[in-house]
């Protein structure tokens, strides 16, 4: 024992330069590089992953950002449209006849339906919809862009591959002959595709848009926030301010909690049977969407609320106290207004979850197929996440470009919802 | 008519207001002074009482009207349209009758249906019409009742507190009602469900068909509801995700906090904010569309045969969606560790590599179990991206490269476009939302036990 | 061992020395020591500023610190004595915007140098912190954690054999010895911060730096630690910030004063505290300032 002590003591015993030692420290070195390349090589997995997922959605959106149109002149035939009721008409053999034209030659009937097939199916409804906004054309011919049938869309893009041999492509030689006739013709244009923000939801991925979508998510939020947000800072007022402590309110702080972790789908549950089938309110309907949304939001408005609440020093409560004022007065005339801007950017990041969530919405038949824009809450409508989801699942292949893009705008709007709350943190954000 | 509803309540409260301050003021012949409160408070006084429970009986006449026209619908039939129907047919006719009301013609109905929706249409216009006249009348009862209690002494400020003290109990409520609704609409339709389909059976059983049959050999023409197979399909697909999501997030973590240069952390921090804040339906997409392509063409190059919905792109995908989240779930118990352990270990001639591993890493761990177990718990929650990635037949497998399905992926497939709640199938995925709510809240209680002691260990 | 191994270990020091400047003399007159000291050299810093990203921390500091005594750091807070005491053993270099320059030698050996591995030097230069932090691990394993990371005991008996004596020279052993395997982190604070001394010792440190070590302490386990700085001053050197002069002036041999980065006065801790050069001193020792 004693001359262990002796050796501890001696101060040469250990020599710290020896080779050993430099080895053992080169060593003990090694481990500690090879953590933090694993470090790393983690995060550089992370990055590149998110690399390919915003790459491959980008790449794959390309082919919808335009879309191929044909231009051709419409004679708007009195004698097939009647002038009293525009929408009743024969224009699909007004659309025949402009097609046609450029084929003189092609007189079987087989072969001159499936050369009016290189349009959209949709386009004798597109003629019909501007003559009933413009009746003034009548008898007259119009000349107007319109969009190609997604095979030829596609082929036109690049994306189905002239050079595969014939049975590998969903068009035939023949079919791209024709198509090469208005090529040669100077008919085809490709402007930026519009169609897809402003036109409503169709079978046809040509000439279907996110219009409905985009509406129907508006008023999904609107309802959403209506709700969420009086209730969530009524809620984190009386949890800060109020509440004292008792067994019913850490009941109820447990359960905010719990309920911010508890799986989508099992709100979508509660949608299904207490306000579609106990409440019976409408299928499909944005109401019921953002009543559904607004019980998951709560919890992240409220925790959000509560932290905006508690940076407000107390200094200032007791300040206003001892003014006279009541603890009412105190939190709506000085601690709210203080706490606002975090309450608001809580409130935005919750909305934005809000707006990507899909499986509740799901549940409560949001994914229907729906071909005009809700007019109202009550209406049935579709969201941005449920559109993509519905796409996502179409054969089609115009759809899957459509899909990449319903996602990028999608991106885009959550990207703008989370710029705003940080800027409103970074703005407001005060240091007590 | 509801908008007429709202706005009635709306005018009836500002005027009460007024009429409130008003009065204040009249009682005492303008001398403020001998007023208890302000008249300002007078007045919110009677608006708060008139508003609130008017706007509350709105609510609840408007979401019980429905019911309610439709059970008056379903009485006002002639016997030969209800007789030997089931409650399902009888609800298709009450569609029929809702669609013909609105104006939607198919072909001509007939007269008896076109009767009910004149019927249907009259009904409603009455209710629309009650709700406005009773709102208003209890409306104006409370405004004579809340004006004949105004006087100098009256405490109008501590009355309008009081008010405003039960708003915000009754909203703070809401989250409990929310969890109360959830477990009742859960249990009750599981109850329904057990009656039909043995509870034993249900966990047990390995075979999982509850498709209406239309295929040879099936077990039963009812179908059949074993979960066990979607049970291992959730488990494996969960534990796949884990399998990547952990040592990535958790090496991100040790390395953002330990090694990282605050400017490559504030470049870094925003890019997984990012990723956390993505849609589950585009991590669902990008797995169709990239992920389960591209493992297929790489098990077809070493010859292995990978389903196009194999577990493991999901999984993967899955995988990719928690990174974020255990990433700044450990970053918080890694920070939490107080600075001095550190700093002693490094003091005592500790690698950063040994303190990571030997102090930090142990002293963390209570947090970062936390952190994973509320990750396996958002894994099995998790709903779109096995939607759209994983399989819809329940195989009994824990081979990662064949398809299999899941809990949510049962929920959700067996509730799109079916919303009768009387046969077995429908009602098996409120079974089986139960069991995923009752395992989800189990993992979360036990998880954020485990961190909140841990952080009391270190404040 | 490889011819590469010098430019392999100079690689693996400059991980954690990019963010420190070379030592460099500023001026003549500061090369000389402004104290003469009756024993051994064991530090000599000079010329020292310390920056934390753009505020300067320390402001030409110049101090030498003898062997087998124990020197006293004291000041207001904020003075920058704890600053100083952590470049001692470099311990700022985990800090990543703090920037050292200036010299600092050990038994006449340039620390801040690449050739310096700061864990190597931290293993001889041991530290105390000013909260007592046991790793939450046993007790043992809290005491045999430097030894084993530095190799230091070739098997288990000699591992055990410095725990112990390590231990006992800490005044720890008798009142632990039947808990070796329980959590340090079960103590009360005046054991946990002996343990911590324990662990310090355990990897036979020329020098230990105590960054306030009593500053959580009631007076009697105070004066425990108080008593075992005077014994372990025989074997080696200790420097020790404090916010309290009665310590001070109680177990140190010389004190050095620091007020707002800049060193004011050094000297034996009697002249320090009885007849002070300077009129700052004077102020802070008597309470005026602080």
């Amino acid at each position: 024992m004693t001359d262990i002590l002796d050796k501890i003591d001696s101060k040469a015993l250990h020599d710290w330069n020896s080779p050993e030692n430099r080895r053992r420290v080169q060593k003990r070195y090694a481990r500690d590089r090879l953590l933090k390349i694993a470090g790393l090589t983690a995060i550089g997995l992370a990055v590149l992953l998110l690399g390919i997922l915003v790459t491959s959605l980008l790449y794959s959106a390309r082919s919808a950002v335009t879309q191929s149109m044909v231009e051709l002149e419409y004679f708007i035939d009195p004698a097939k449209v009647s002038r009293d009721a525009p929408e009743r008409g024969s224009y699909r053999s007004i659309v025949k006849k402009a097609v046609l034209t450029h084929y003189p030659e092609v007189t079987n009937r087989r072969q001159q339906r499936k050369i009016v097939k290189i349009l959209s199916g949709g386009v004798s409804y597109l003629v019909r919809d501007h003559v009933v906004a413009n009746p003034d054309v009548m008898g007259k011919t119009i000349s107007l862009k319109l969009p190609l049938s997604d095979p030829f869309d596609q082929l036109n893009k690049g994306v189905i591959r002239r050079d595969l041999p014939e049975n590998q492509r969903r068009v035939s030689d023949k079919e791209i002959a024709w198509f090469d006739v208005m090529v040669k013709k100077d008919l085809i244009h490709n402007p930026i595709n519009w169609g897809l923000i402003f036109n409503n939801d169709s079978r046809r991925p040509e000439v279907a848009g996110l219009r409905g979508a985009i509406v129907g998510s508006f008023y999904i939020l609107l309802v959403c926030f209506l709700i969420s947000f009086p209730v969530g800072i009524a809620a984190a007022v009386y949890l800060e301010e109020f509440a004292r402590k008792s067994r019913m309110n850490d009941i109820i702080e447990v359960n905010i909690n719990n309920l911010a972790a508890v799986p989508s789908v099992v709100f979508g549950l509660l949608g299904l049977a207490v306000f579609l089938g106990f409440f019976g309110l409408p299928r499909s309907a944005p109401l019921v969407g953002g009543m559904v949304l607004s019980l998951m939001t709560l919890p992240t408005i409220i925790i959000a609320a509560r932290a905006a609440l508690k940076a407000v020093p107390p200094s200032i409560r007791e300040a206003a106290l001892g003014m006279g004022a009541s603890r009412h007065q105190v939190i709506q005339h000085h601690v709210l207004p203080l706490a606002m801007p975090g309450i608001l950017t809580g409130t935005i990041i919750g909305l934005a979850q809000a707006l990507g969530e899909t499986a509740p919405l799901l549940l409560i038949g949001m994914n229907a197929f729906i071909t005009s824009d809700p007019g109202s809450i009550m209406e049935p409508a579709t969201a941005l996440p449920t559109q993509i989801y519905s796409w996502a699942d179409s054969p089609e292949r115009g759809f899957t470009s459509r899909t990449s893009a319903a996602i990028i705008v999608l991106l885009g709007f959550l990207v703008i919802m989370n710029t705003v709350a940080i800027i409103l943190r970074q703005k407001f954000e005060k240091k007590w | 008519m509801t908008t007429l509803a709202f706005a009635s309540i709306l005018i009836m409260s500002a005027m009460g207001y007024f009429i409130g301050r008003r009065r204040s003021l009249a009682i005492v012949n303008g001398e403020r002074y001998r007023l208890h409160s302000r008249p300002v408070y007078h007045g919110a006084f009677v608006a708060l009482w008139i508003g609130i429970p008017t706007t509350l009986f709105v609510l609840l006449w408007l979401l019980f009207q429905y019911s309610v026209i439709d059970s008056l619908l379903i009485g006002s039939m002639s016997a030969d349209l209800t007789e030997g129907r089931s409650g399902e047919q009888v609800q298709l006719i009450l569609n029929e009758v809702k669609s013909i009301a609105a104006g939607n013609f198919f072909n001509i109905p007939s007269p008896e249906i076109q009767d009910l929706a004149n019927t249907y249409n009259a009904l409603v216009a009455k209710f629309r019409w009650m709700l406005v006249a009773s709102a208003i009348v209890i409306a104006a009862a409370i405004l004579l009742f809340t004006l004949s209690r105004i006087s100098d002494s009256f405490r109008a400020r501590q009355g309008v507190e009081k008010v405003l003290d039960g708003v915000m109990i009754g909203c703070s409520l809401i989250a409990i009602l929310t969890t109360l609704g959830i477990v009742v609409s859960l249990v009750v339709e599981s109850l329904r469900f057990f009656s039909k389909v043995p509870f034993y059976e249900f966990l047990f059983g390995l075979n999982w068909e509850p498709q209406i049959p239309i295929r040879e050999g099936q077990v039963a023409a009812e179908g059949a509801f074993g979960a066990i197979p979607v049970f291992t399909g959730t488990l494996l697909i969960a534990g796949i995700s884990l399998l990547v999501a952990v040592p990535i997030g958790l090496l991100a973590a040790i390395y953002l906090t330990q090694y990282a240069k605050s400017r490559l952390r504030a470049f870094i921090k925003p890019l997984l904010e990012f990723l956390a804040g993505v849609p589950t339906v585009v991590y669902g997409f990008f797995a169709v569309l990239v992920v389960a392509p591209a493992m297929k063409e790489w098990g077809a190059g070493i010859g292995l045969d990978i389903a196009p919905n194999s577990a493991i792109a999901a999984g993967a995908v899955m995988g990719i969606m928690l990174i974020p989240f255990v990433s700044s779930l450990s970053d918080d118990a890694i920070s939490a560790v107080p600075q001095s352990l550190t700093d002693s270990s490094l003091g005592l001639g500790a690698t950063k590599g040994e303190t990571i591993l030997n102090i930090l890493l142990p002293a963390a761990l209570p947090g970062i179990i936390g952190g994973i177990l509320l990750a396996a718990s958002r894994a099995i929650g998790e709903t779109m991206i096995v939607v759209m990635a994983a399989g819809l037949i329940a195989t009994l497998t824990l081979n990662p490269f064949e398809a299999v399905t899941t809990v949510t992926v049962q929920i959700v497939t067996l509730l799109i476009g079916d919303t009768a709640f009387d046969n077995p199938k429908t009602l098996s995925a409120f079974a089986l939302g139960l069991l995923l709510f009752i395992v989800t809240l189990f993992l979360n209680v036990i998880a954020l036990r485990i961190v909140q002691k841990y952080r009391e260990k270190y404040d | 061992m490889e011819p590469n191994m010098s430019t392999e270990y100079l690689d693996i020091a400059n991980l954690e020395n990019s963010n420190v400047e070379q030592g460099r003399p500023r001026s003549e007159a500061a090369e000389t020591p402004d104290i003469t000291l009756d024993t051994d050299l064991k530090f000599r810093a000079r010329n020292i500023d310390v920056f934390y990203d753009t505020n300067q921390a320390l402001f030409d500091v110049s101090l030498d610190i003898g062997d087998n005594a124990i020197t006293a750091l004291i000041g207001p807070s904020g003075c920058g004595k704890t600053t100083f005491l952590r470049c001692l053993n470099r311990m700022n270099d985990v800090i990543d915007i703090c920037r050292v320059t200036g010299s600092v030698e050990l038994d006449g050996d340039e620390i801040y140098t690449d050739k310096v591995d700061p864990v190597l030097l931290r293993a001889r230069v041991g530290m105390v912190f000013q909260k007592p932090n046991p790793f939450p691990k046993s007790i043992f394993d809290n005491v045999a954690y430097g030894p084993k990371i530095h190799g230091l005991a070739a098997d288990k008996t000699e591992l055990e054999e410095i725990v112990v004596n390590s231990l006992k020279k800490a005044g720890l052993f008798d009142e632990v010895k039947d808990r070796l395997a329980e959590p340090g982190t079960g103590l009360s604070g005046g054991q946990q911060q002996r343990l911590c001394i324990a662990r310090a010792i355990a990897t036979q440190p020329e020098a230990i730096l105590m960054d306030e070590p009593c500053s959580a302490l009631d007076p009697i386990a105070t004066a425990r630690i108080e008593e075992l700085m005077g014994e372990l001053k025989e074997s080696l050197a200790i420097v020790i910030v404090t916010h309290s002069m009665q310590q001070a002036a109680r177990v140190s041999q010389r004190t050095a004063f620091f007020h707002l980065g800049t060193l004011v006065e050094c000297g034996e801790t009697e002249q320090i505290f009885t007849n002070p050069h300077d009129d700052r001193t004077q102020s802070y020792i008597t309470g005026r300032i602080g």
